[in-house]
Formats: C-alpha cells, structure tokens, sequence
C-alpha cells in the first residue's frame, strides 16, 4: 500500500469567505448599534440580564468565529477558555478583592497565553483530529477545576459566589443596567477590533492559512506563528466573555462549563454562519433563546424539539444567518435600483 | 363632583393599602407578588435535559400532583399555578431562570430546585430580594443556616449526617475496620467523604485505607472496585448513583470481594438498584431511608403506599412507580401543601417562610413509620432522621431505632 | 505485581466496550468521511429497541436479529431524511445536525423508557472466564464478538466490490461517480451498516454498565478516542486503540499519584494526544497526503 494512497483534493472545510462579506455595512451597524443601545432602556430587569449574557455568548462565539472562519482551524475546547477567564476574574475578585474591570484584561491575557501554549501542540492536528484534542481539553477542564489542589482558590465543587458590582459614580440606575452597557461598551470594544484584525496583515495571514495551507505557507507566511496566533486571540477573547460571565451570573462551579458549553458556542457558530462575524448575535441568540422555546412547548421533549428547530434552521439555511443577510442585501440592491 | 368622587376613590383606596400593611387584624387577606384570591403562583427549576435528567421526574410529579390538589378544590380555595423551567443542570441556566420566574412570572416563591450548583448559584440573589427558596432537591448541609440565609430551606436529611451515621455503626460493631470508599467527583460525593471523615473522627485517616473517585462520563467503575478489592478493605463504603451502585453491587460478586458494604441513601432502591444489580448480589447491604420503597413488598398494603399509588393511577400514570425520584416529588408536594394550607389567607413570602419554619411532627404518607418533619426558626433542616436498613431476600428490614441526624459537629 | 496485573485485565475487559464502538466509528468515518456525534445515541436507541421485543416476550436471538434489521433500516433512513439534504451544506452544518439527531434520539428515548437503569441479559452468561473472576464469560463473548465483526468488516473492505465502492466513494467521491458508482447510496448504505454494528455494540456493552438514555454518553467519547488513537481508516487499529485506552486508563489511575485517580480521563487523552502529535494519522491510519 502506498502512502499516496489517499489523496486529499476536495474544498478545505470551511469555505472561503471573502475579507468583505466578514462585516456588516455601516448602515446596518449603525443601526444595530442603536437598537442595542436604546432598547434595554424600556424592558424589565430580567430581559436586561439575557441582553447581557446574549451579549457575552455572542463575544463566546465570534472567538470561535475568529478561530474557524478566520484561519480555518475547529475547536470544541471554547468553554475551557471561558471557565478559565470566568475563574479568573472570581478568583481575582473575591479573594484578592480586585476590581471587577480590572480582572477582564487579566482574565483575557492569561486566557491569551494558555490558547497559545495549547495552539503549540494542536499545530500538527488538524481537522477530526484537531477536534478531539480540543474536545480533550473540554473534558479535563472541570475535572481541573475540582482538584483538590486548587480547592482554596476555586472552592472546589462548590464552586465560588461574586459579588454583583453597582454602578460607579453613584450613576441611578440598577446593577442590572450598568453591567448592561458595561458589557456592550466591552463588547463593542472587541468587535471593532476583531474586524480590523481579520483587515490586517494578520487577518489575511488566517485566511491564506484557512484557504490554503500549502500555498500560505509558499508565500512566505509563518504558518506556525500565526495558527498559534488565532488560538491565542480566540482565547483571550473567550476568557474575556468567561470573565464578564462570571460576573454577570455571580457564580462560578465546574458544573456551568462543560462541554455542552462548547457545543453550545459551536452550535451559535453555526447558525450565525461561520466566518461572518455579525453572525456571532444571531448565534447567541440562538443557543439563549431556543432551549427556551423548546421547553415552552414540551417540556418531557426539550431535548428532541431543541433538535428539530436546529434541523430546520439548518435546512432553510444551511449557511447560517450570513446567507439570510446576503440574500436581504440582494434583495434590497434590487428594490434600490428599480 | 367626578372631582370628589376620584378624591374618594383614592382616599379609600389608601384606606385598603394602609389595612393591608398594618398587621392582621384589620384585613384578613394579605398577598405578596404571586399569590391573590383565587391563585398561588409557585415557581421551579429542574434539570429536563443534560445530564441530570434523571431528576427531571421530580417536577412532573410535582405537576401531576398540584393538579391533583386543585381537582379537590385547591388549597383554602386557590389554585396552584406551577411554573416548572428546565436549567439543564447548568448554573447559569439556573440564575437566568430563576429570574424570569421572580421578575417576569412573578412567582410567590421557588419551590425544590434541584441540584447543589444550581441552588448555590441563586441563592444569593434570591435571598437578596427577600424570595423563599423552599425546600430545595439537594442534600449539602449548608441549606441549614437560617442566619445567614433566611430565605433558603433544606428538605431531605443531609449528606453528611447519613455518613456520620454510618461511622458511628462501623466504631461500634466493626472497631478494627478498614474502609475502602468509592464516591462521585462532586459536591454531592464530596459532601458524604467529609461527613464519614468527621464521623470517624481522628480514627479516619487509620481506618480510611483507599479513597476512589469516579467521574459520572465514565462508562464503568469495574477498574476501582478492582482497586479498592487489593487494597484489602473489609467495609466497602459506596456513594454512588443508581447506575454506578448497581454496577458496584453487581462488580464486586463477579470478582468475589464480600466486604461489609454500605449504600447511600441516593441508591438505596430495590426497583431501581437492587433489582436490576441482582437481589441475590445485594444481600446483607446496609444504608438508611427516610422514605417508604416503592417496590418493597412490605408496604403493599399500607395506607400511605396505597393512597400514592391511587394518585399515580389517576394523576400520573406515564410515572414509573419503581422510580426513587417519583416517591420523592410526591412526599416534598405533599410538605408543600401543609405549608401553604398553614399560611391561610396570609400569603406573604414572609408568612410562606414563618410557616414552613414552624411544622411540628409531620407525618407524610411516604416517610417510614416514626419519621416526622420538624423545623423551628433555628432548624431549617425539614427531614432529619433517618433508620438503617439491611437489604434481606427482596426487602429492606429496618433496624435499630430512628436516628436524629442533626447531630452534626 | 497482582494488581497490575489485575487492572491489566480489568482494562481489556473494559477496553472491549470501547473497541465495539469504535469500530462503529471506524464504519461511518470510512463511508462518509467524518465522525457522528450521534452515533452513541443510535446505538442506545436499537438497545432499547432489542430489550422492549424482549420485553414482550421475543426471544433473545431474535430480538437481536430484528434489532439489527431495525437499525440498518433506521440507519439509512435518517440518512435519506435528514443528511442528503445537507449533502451540499459545509461540513461543520453536518456536525450540527449530528449534534441536533443527539439531542432528538436522546429525548425520545427518555420520555419513552424513561431514565431508571434497566438490567440487560446477555446471552453468554457472567459467570469467571477461564477462571478469573476479572474477566467474565460475556465479556469474553464481547471480545470474541468484536474481532470477528473486525475480521468481517476487513473482508468487507478489502474483498468485496461494494466495499471497495464504499471506501471510493468516502475518499474521493468525483473520482467514485467517474467510475461509476452511486456515491449518493454508498453513503446511505455506510449509514446503514455503521447502524447495526452500534446496535451490537450496543447490546454487548448494556449488560455490563446498564441500559439507560444516557449509557453511550461515555461510551462514546472512549470509542471516539480509541478509533482516533488506532487510525480512523483502520478497523484493527479502532479495535487495538480500544483496548489500548482501557489499559492506559486503569494503568494512568493506578498508579500515577496524587491526581491519577481523579483525572483518569484527561491523562488518557493527553497520552493519545501525544500520539497524535507524534503520529498524526493514528498508530495504524494511513498518512494523507494533500495535493496543493
């Protein structure tokens, strides 16, 4: 048997997705941003709460959304990342009694180095293989985090409580809402930049990479330094949601990131369309708002119609919201011209 | 004159508003959010999917049994309204459900949440906002601290005092012990190792000759109970659940370990883990109950068992009557409904609080003969008693008298 | 020395529940090229299959019999019904829909069988194996079952057309169609057979650890890991992966101290990792070679 013997010539798996087609107009940006900075102003503290974690999964999900559609490379590993910045940023909190906005660029860079230390190793997987070495990590990671030896610092199975922040500057208006804008300020923050990332020279390194491995690496792109780069990034971006999470819920425990976490964000992925990063809202809208519906109608079938609106979706859409906003646009395009 | 009258209005509607904060004796009717004349809005939370779906039986037969409960008219003439979410056993599904039912349903309190991260994830919030979070599914000793958090109660006997139990046995009848352990990696498990540790006292660290622990994603345990066969234990102390207990029961006859074996009481039932282990691989089991078995011939024609098996039959008959779970739900239901029935027509959280603060010697159809419900305002600990029991032919003999398991230290 | 030798064995015992599901994994990879999240789940649906005929009084071989008719059937239907129309959607759209027939077969089977453990026979009894009481009968017959299913399989694959088919079809589907070969039911029929063999390990690995909605949970990580380990092209090499993962494992939390017992399954995938690392293509997968 030779070792040519199976020749790998189909499309890579994630398909390419030009560096424009990444954003959104500004028109619609604008827009959006208005809607996310008005609307929590009229609803109950409870809905303010969900913007706020819908909020935090969509950073979650457009790390992932960095990570795949930027250069190509699959993780189920994410909600090691997040645990890690959530347990940061409690750590840093409750025990050394560090203030809360101090702990997310904390929480990030730590989250920054382990993604790139752990992007070392998973340079010579790829794809299935890839797949399963970061679904290791998400495994291990809460059996880590139950270790005895950790149990001063991350209370073991039980788990820490945060304190909730008030507003600063006595400003009136309720924790809920402050932590709000907090997070969109932050959310905001990371989205302009990771736009611009996927702009620069780096960006189109990922994207070489994704599309082509062989070839980036013929014109010159360290394929290493840049692979290892994406895992880092993404990383630091999921410990920096792990973080606001964690302040957001006011708990942290072993049992909250799992791997139905990560399955959870590879879910938003999906559906928001990989490698269009508006998606990242649309996914984490999703993976909130849908186990919700499931259970609204059958509560015995949760599970089995969670999987049947996921199939659906899939279907009309295979590619995610993205294709929805490109046959929009089109159909806009049209009506402007006629 | 529509001025005055308006005035009037208001004026009278001010009377009504300051009767109904002045204490009782002007109004008879007080409500807090979730209750009013005609219903009583009760919240919960259960893992319906993920991986402690097992549990999610509980809330179903809760359901069923409100329904019961308002087909015989209701409770002082309210309905039950019970909104029961799935948290997917994740904690912060949990806080985000807990706070639709607070903020969005409104409920009047968050009635037996299951599981010991999720209820430590809301418990600080509902404390917070003054909400009872009553009679919570889970056996931590720390649901037993009215001082710092009045509104959160405990219901079943806790973890830890089971063991102790247990540690009390074995220094009495087996001095000379050497104890293997086998426990699941987490709050739950951890809870009964600290509690046989400190019932053992400084003798543990001796008697203790193995301590192993399993994760729930494992497929089997047959690697440890081989582990913990070398290590020449003659007391095997088992904290597991149903699937892993039955595979221990089964295990350690297949390879001829026969120590003195203990069970928790997570495990100790014949339909659902003494049967399917084999009734002949369980003989001569210890543990301890504090609720009747379902499948335990010895109640077949009891007046409590009986009156459970006319509510499976006409309220829930999809339930699986050899479930553990399903005599749990019903049995904290029916603690539930004293408690309501007790508040009358003051249902404020307060009151809801003050009276399931004050139950003394509840009997319930489901609990074994002598077990009572007792709490008072420093005792937030419902069920405290257990008895041991020793597995024999088909059937759990009870031995030894009721045992207080608040004896905590 | 007992000891290890002990955990040695309880580790092939274990070990063979876990080379049962990686063939399966092995079956599906070689027919449609990637893995399904849901085959556990399909393969703790035929057992609750198998054990309610039993239930109602079929007898054990044909219950297993019309258990695997069910599930070869099940197994192409889901793939005509739910993944062709995916067929030109990318990849990770596929993984999604495994994920979603995951959560669909795992509910149903719960609201149906409900999550109480359910004893499963076994039609080679549990009395010791040769006299050690380490290894029982029916996990001797579980060994025995998994590799004659392997020698069939390699038959299969390497003798027959439509094995042949198959595999071209899975590797290289524009070449496939060229020559001839309907790679649309290739697929279907890959779907089919990776169906019934769950549905056997299935019925192998219920009497061991209990039949219940979430028994392939575990399972099917191991089987994952010990398919990869091996070389998700190679039968053998899932079978010889398994039994490897459940001797490093008991060996891992034997004796490494300190952390060995309690992180049991990271060290064993950490160690297959590594593997991976040194050896990407698995210990008996053929290396891929990529064509700019």
């Amino acid at each position: 048997m030779s070792a040519v013997d199976k020749v790998a010539s189909e499309a890579p798996p994630v398909e390419a997705v030009p560096k424009r087609s990444m954003t959104l107009g500004t028109g619609a940006s604008l827009l959006m941003l208005a809607l996310l900075i008005i609307g929590p102003m009229f609803v109950k503290n409870f809905i303010v709460f969900q913007l706020t974690m819908l909020l935090i999964y969509a950073l979650a999900v457009l790390a992932l959304n960095i990570l795949t559609g930027g250069s190509g490379q699959f993780s189920l590993g994410q909600s090691a990342f997040y645990a890690v910045g959530a347990y940061t940023s409690a750590i840093l909190m409750e025990h050394f009694g560090v203030n809360y906005a101090l702990t997310l660029p904390v929480a990030g860079l730590i989250c920054f180095g382990f993604g790139f230390l752990f992007g070392q190793p998973a340079l010579r997987l790829s794809g299935i293989y890839l797949a399963l070495a970061t679904f290791a990590l998400a495994v291990a990671m809460p059996q880590l985090l139950k270790l005895g030896v950790f149990e001063h610092w991350t209370g073991g199975v039980q788990g820490l409580v945060v304190t909730k922040p008030d507003a600063p500057f006595g400003l009136p208006i309720s924790q809920d809402r402050w932590l709000y804008y907090f997070t969109l300020t932050i959310a905001i923050g990371i989205y302009i930049a990771s736009v611009n990332l996927l702009k620069s020279r780096s960006g189109r390194a990922f994207m070489a990479i994704r599309d082509n491995e062989i070839a980036a690496s013929a014109m010159g792109v360290d394929v290493a330094l840049y692979k290892t780069l994406a895992f880092g990034v993404s990383a630091g971006i999921t410990g920096v949601a792990g973080g606001l999470g964690a302040i957001a819920v006011q708990f942290v425990a072993p049992d909250g990131y799992t791997i139905t976490l990560a399955i959870s964000l590879f879910l938003g992925m999906v559906v928001g369309g990989v490698g269009w990063l508006p998606g990242s809202i649309v996914g984490s809208a999703f993976i909130i708002f849908v186990p919700n519906i499931a259970e609204g109608i059958s509560k015995g079938l949760s599970g089995a119609v969670f999987g049947v609106l996921l199939f659906l979706v899939i279907f009309l859409v295979p590619h995610g919201a993205r294709q929805v906003a490109i046959v929009a646009q089109q159909m806009l395009g049209k009506l402007t011209k006629g | 004159m529509r001025f005055i009258q308006l005035r009037l209005g208001a004026f009278s509607a001010a009377v009504a508003m300051l009767a109904a904060t002045s204490s009782g004796a002007l109004a008879q009717k007080k409500y807090d959010t979730g209750a009013s004349d005609t219903e009583i809005k009760i919240g919960n939370i259960m893992p319906y999917s993920g991986p402690a779906s097992a549990y999610g039986v509980i809330g179903k037969t809760e359901e069923a049994y409100f329904k019961k409960i308002n087909a015989e008219g209701g409770i002082n003439g309210r309905k039950i309204n019970f909104i029961s979410y799935d948290d997917a056993y994740s904690p912060p599904k949990t806080v985000e459900q807990a706070r639709k039912l607070v903020e969005s349903d409104e409920v009047l309190f968050i009635f037996n949440p299951l599981g010991t991260p999720p209820n430590s994830a809301i418990q600080k919030y509902l404390n917070s906002k003054k909400v009872p979070q009553l009679f919570v599914a889970t056996g931590a000793t720390k649901w037993n601290d009215p001082k710092d958090f009045p509104w959160t109660m405990g219901w079943q006997p806790n973890y830890q005092s089971e063991t102790q139990i247990y540690a009390k046995y074995i220094l009495k009848e087996k001095p000379n012990a050497k104890i293997g352990v086998l426990y699941q990696n987490d709050d739950y498990g951890k809870d009964y190792l600290k509690g046989l540790k400190d019932g053992l006292g400084a003798k543990a660290a001796s008697m203790i000759v193995m301590e192993e622990s399993y994760e729930v994603s494992q497929p089997t345990i047959d690697s440890h109970i081989v582990k913990l066969k070398s290590s020449g234990a003659d007391v095997f102390m088992n904290i597991t659940t149903p699937k892993f207990a039955a595979q221990a029961i089964k295990k350690n006859m297949e390879i001829g370990w026969k120590p003195l074996h203990f069970l928790n009481n997570v495990s100790a039932s014949i339909g659902s883990v003494m049967k399917p282990a084999g009734f002949e691989n369980g003989q001569d089991i210890i543990s301890s109950a504090y609720l009747k078995d379902t499948s335990d011939p010895q109640w077949k024609n009891d007046a409590g068992m009986k009156a459970f098996d006319e509510f499976l039959t006409k309220y829930f008959p999809e339930g699986n009557r050899i479930d553990a779970s399903v005599m749990y739900g019903y049995t904290v239901a029916q603690g539930l409904v004293h408690v309501l029935k007790a508040c009358g027509d003051n249902l404020t959280r307060e009151n809801v609080m003050k009276q399931a603060a004050s139950i003394k010697d509840l009997e319930l159809g489901g609990l074994l003969p002598g077990i009572k419900v007792n709490t008072s305002a420093t005792d937030f600990a419902p069920i405290s008693q257990v008895q041991l029991i020793r597995f024999k032919g088909e059937t759990w003999e009870r031995f030894g008298e009721i045992l207080g398991a608040d004896a905590t230290n | 020395m007992e000891l290890f030798i002990n955990q040695v064995l309880a580790g092939i015992a274990t070990g063979a529940i876990y080379a049962c599901m990686a063939l399966a994994v092995v079956m599906i990879y070689q027919a449609i090229d990637h893995l399904n999240f849901a085959q556990g789940e399909m393969a703790m649906f035929s057992t609750f299959i198998a054990w309610q005929l039993m239930q109602w009084g079929v007898p054990y071989w044909w219950a297993f019999l019309i258990t695997l008719v069910f599930s070869f059937a099940g197994g192409i239907v889901i793939e005509r019904m739910l993944f062709k129309p995916l067929a030109k959607a990318p990849v990770l759209t596929n993984v999604a829909g495994f994920i979603a027939l995951f959560a669909i077969v795992n509910s149903v089977a719960g609201l149906t069988w409900d999550f109480t453990i359910k004893p499963f026979p076994t039609p080679f009894g549990s009395s010791p194996f040769l006299g050690s009481q380490l290894i029982s009968t029916h996990q001797a017959g579980m060994i025995g079952v998994t590799v004659g299913l392997l020698i069939l399989l390699y038959l299969f694959f390497q003798f027959t057309r439509i094995g042949l088919a198959m595999r071209a079809a899975a590797a290289l589907p524009e070449s496939a169609r060229l020559v001839g070969i309907n790679t649309s039911w290739m697929i279907a029929l890959g779907w089919g057979m990776a169906s019934a063999i769950g549905a056997i390990a299935g019925i192998l690995i219920a009497p061991v650890v209990f039949l219940e909605p979430n028994m392939m949970g575990g399972v099917l990580i191991y089987g994952f890991a010990a398919a990869v380990l091996g070389g998700l092209t190679s039968p053998l090499g899932a079978v010889v992966g398994g039994f490897l993962v459940g001797v490093f494992e008991n060996l891992a939390g034997t004796y490494i101290p300190g952390v060995g017992n309690e992180l049991k399954l990271p060290i064993a995938l950490a160690l297959i990792i590594t593997v991976l690392v040194l050896k990407p293509a698995g210990l008996f997968g053929r290396p891929i070679v990529k064509r700019v």
